[in-house]
């Protein structure tokens, strides 16, 4: 198995233990992932404000790719949404890849057939599956209650993932989390969006619509919040703290990426899984599964 | 929030947004108000609210619409866009507002910046030696800290 790391903006910058677990846990399955150094921004950041730029920078990385050989593995749900979605309507649409291919011309590429992009997650479920993974797993997560937040763009628009998960019922990455012996938290208002991309227009309101997860998941008795996207971590780990402040509440809920909890299992040590680059601590929370540090 | 007034109304506003990608069905919209029972914005904040925007822009309320501060409260999530029973694209549709507004001069300045930072430079953080240091020091390799590419992608500027 072999494909592109495409990592995006946010993570080399601010999800360094994403990236991290990411790379040890797809290096501990056989699963290479390329660095292709010219990769730029997915283009989801612009779509609100330029379409048709936003669909030409998708172009230009799907292109990078089909110029090396190889799919796209992305870490971050909004590329990966951004991305499939231009690959979904060059596909379809012969007049608008004429048109895009006119433009990369100008930065020596083209797309020709298309590649397939896929969320790092997507390709642990299907393509690796819980079976080979199990093979992998050196210790049980057993008493580790995890609430898994699937947010938006992994799953949605359905039109363009061809239904490997469900949307009104997601389930992809509730079955990863189980085969490590963790116990899947369900709680309240699961589907909810983070509010990630209403920072940048409204702070106050985003971090409303995130203090409502954290309310659910903290109701629902689960230990720790998994997830699968940086934007939702920024707001649920990097801006915990700024939500307690500001609605006067205390939650202390660990934010961990799908792949941090799977290199647990695995075996890994907390550095080795950027665990001690988390915001909020999960020292305690994890004591059961490390021995004592000196 | 206030009346709807429809003494502004732009009869040619729906033909235009029926031209966009992803507006075409909006006139099958039959008010079942299923996109504001879904929407994860709405419950935090009652000023926003998608059923009232298609209702705003098939009156041809376009000034009103574009210019409003809550288009831009959309977080973009497809909540609405899967569940509408009419099939219309409501994400998308408020993503051609956005788009409107924009080229209209009514996007907040969070929004322009983070175009500017992409047509400019590639990235929304853009990367420095410090980044590449932190990452070596954690054994991730450097990435470009800079991008000459992005000048031809938008030569324009």
């Amino acid at each position: 198995m072999k494909y592109a790391l495409f990592l995006g903006c946010t993570i080399p910058a601010r999800s360094r233990n994403y990236e991290l677990s990411a790379r040890k846990v797809a290096n501990e399955l056989g699963i290479e992932l390329v660095d292709v150094e010219s990769f730029l921004c997915c283009g989801f950041p612009i779509k609100a404000s330029d379409m048709k730029a936003a669909m030409l920078m998708g172009a230009y990385n799907l292109a990078l790719a089909e110029e090396s050989d190889l799919d796209i593995c992305a870490l971050c749900s909004s590329c990966t949404s951004a991305l499939t979605e231009v690959a979904h309507q060059l596909a379809h649409d012969e007049a608008m890849k004429n048109e895009i291919n006119a433009e990369l011309a100008r930065a020596n590429l083209e797309y020709k057939k298309g590649v397939k992009v896929r969320h790092f997650a997507r390709i642990l479920y299907e393509e690796v599956g819980a079976e080979e993974l199990k093979k992998h797993f050196t210790k049980s997560l057993e008493g580790l209650r995890v609430a898994s937040h699937y947010g938006c763009h992994y799953i949605k628009p359905s039109e363009i993932y061809e239904n490997f998960d469900q949307v009104e019922d997601p389930h992809t990455l509730d079955e990863l989390i189980s085969i490590t012996g963790a116990t899947v938290v369900n709680y309240a208002n699961s589907k909810r969006c983070c509010g990630g991309p209403v920072l940048p227009v409204d702070e106050k309101l985003a971090m409303a619509v995130a203090k409502e997860k954290l309310d659910d998941v903290l109701a629902a008795g689960a230990d720790a919040i998994n997830l699968v996207c940086p934007f939702c971590s920024v707001m649920y780990d990097s801006n915990q703290k700024g939500i307690e402040a500001a609605f006067e509440k205390t939650y202390s809920i660990p934010v961990l990426y799908l792949p941090q909890i799977l290199g647990i299992a695995m075996g890994f040590d907390r550095k080795e899984l950027g665990l001690n680059l988390n915001i909020v601590k999960t020292k305690e929370l994890l004591s059961k599964y490390y021995e004592p540090e000196e | 929030m206030a009346d709807i007034d429809l003494s502004k109304a732009d009869s040619g506003f729906r033909k235009e947004l029926a031209s966009q990608p992803g507006s075409e069905k909006l006139a099958a919209c039959f008010t079942c108000r299923t996109c504001m029972a879904s929407c994860p914005i709405g419950v935090v904040n009652s000023r926003f609210n998608p059923f009232r925007i298609i209702r705003m822009a098939l009156y041809g309320l376009k000034e009103e619409v574009l210019a409003s501060e809550f288009i831009w409260l959309c977080s973009s999530c497809y909540a609405c866009q899967e569940r509408c029973p009419q099939g219309v694209c409501i994400t998308d549709f408020m993503t051609v507002l956005k788009n409107m507004a924009l080229k209209e001069g009514h996007a907040p300045t969070g929004i322009r910046a983070q175009l500017d930072l992409v047509k400019g430079q590639g990235r929304i953080y853009p990367l420095d030696d410090f980044d590449n240091k932190k990452r070596n020091k954690i054994g991730l390799p450097s990435l470009p800290t800079s991008c000459e590419i992005i000048k031809e992608l938008f030569p324009e500027r």
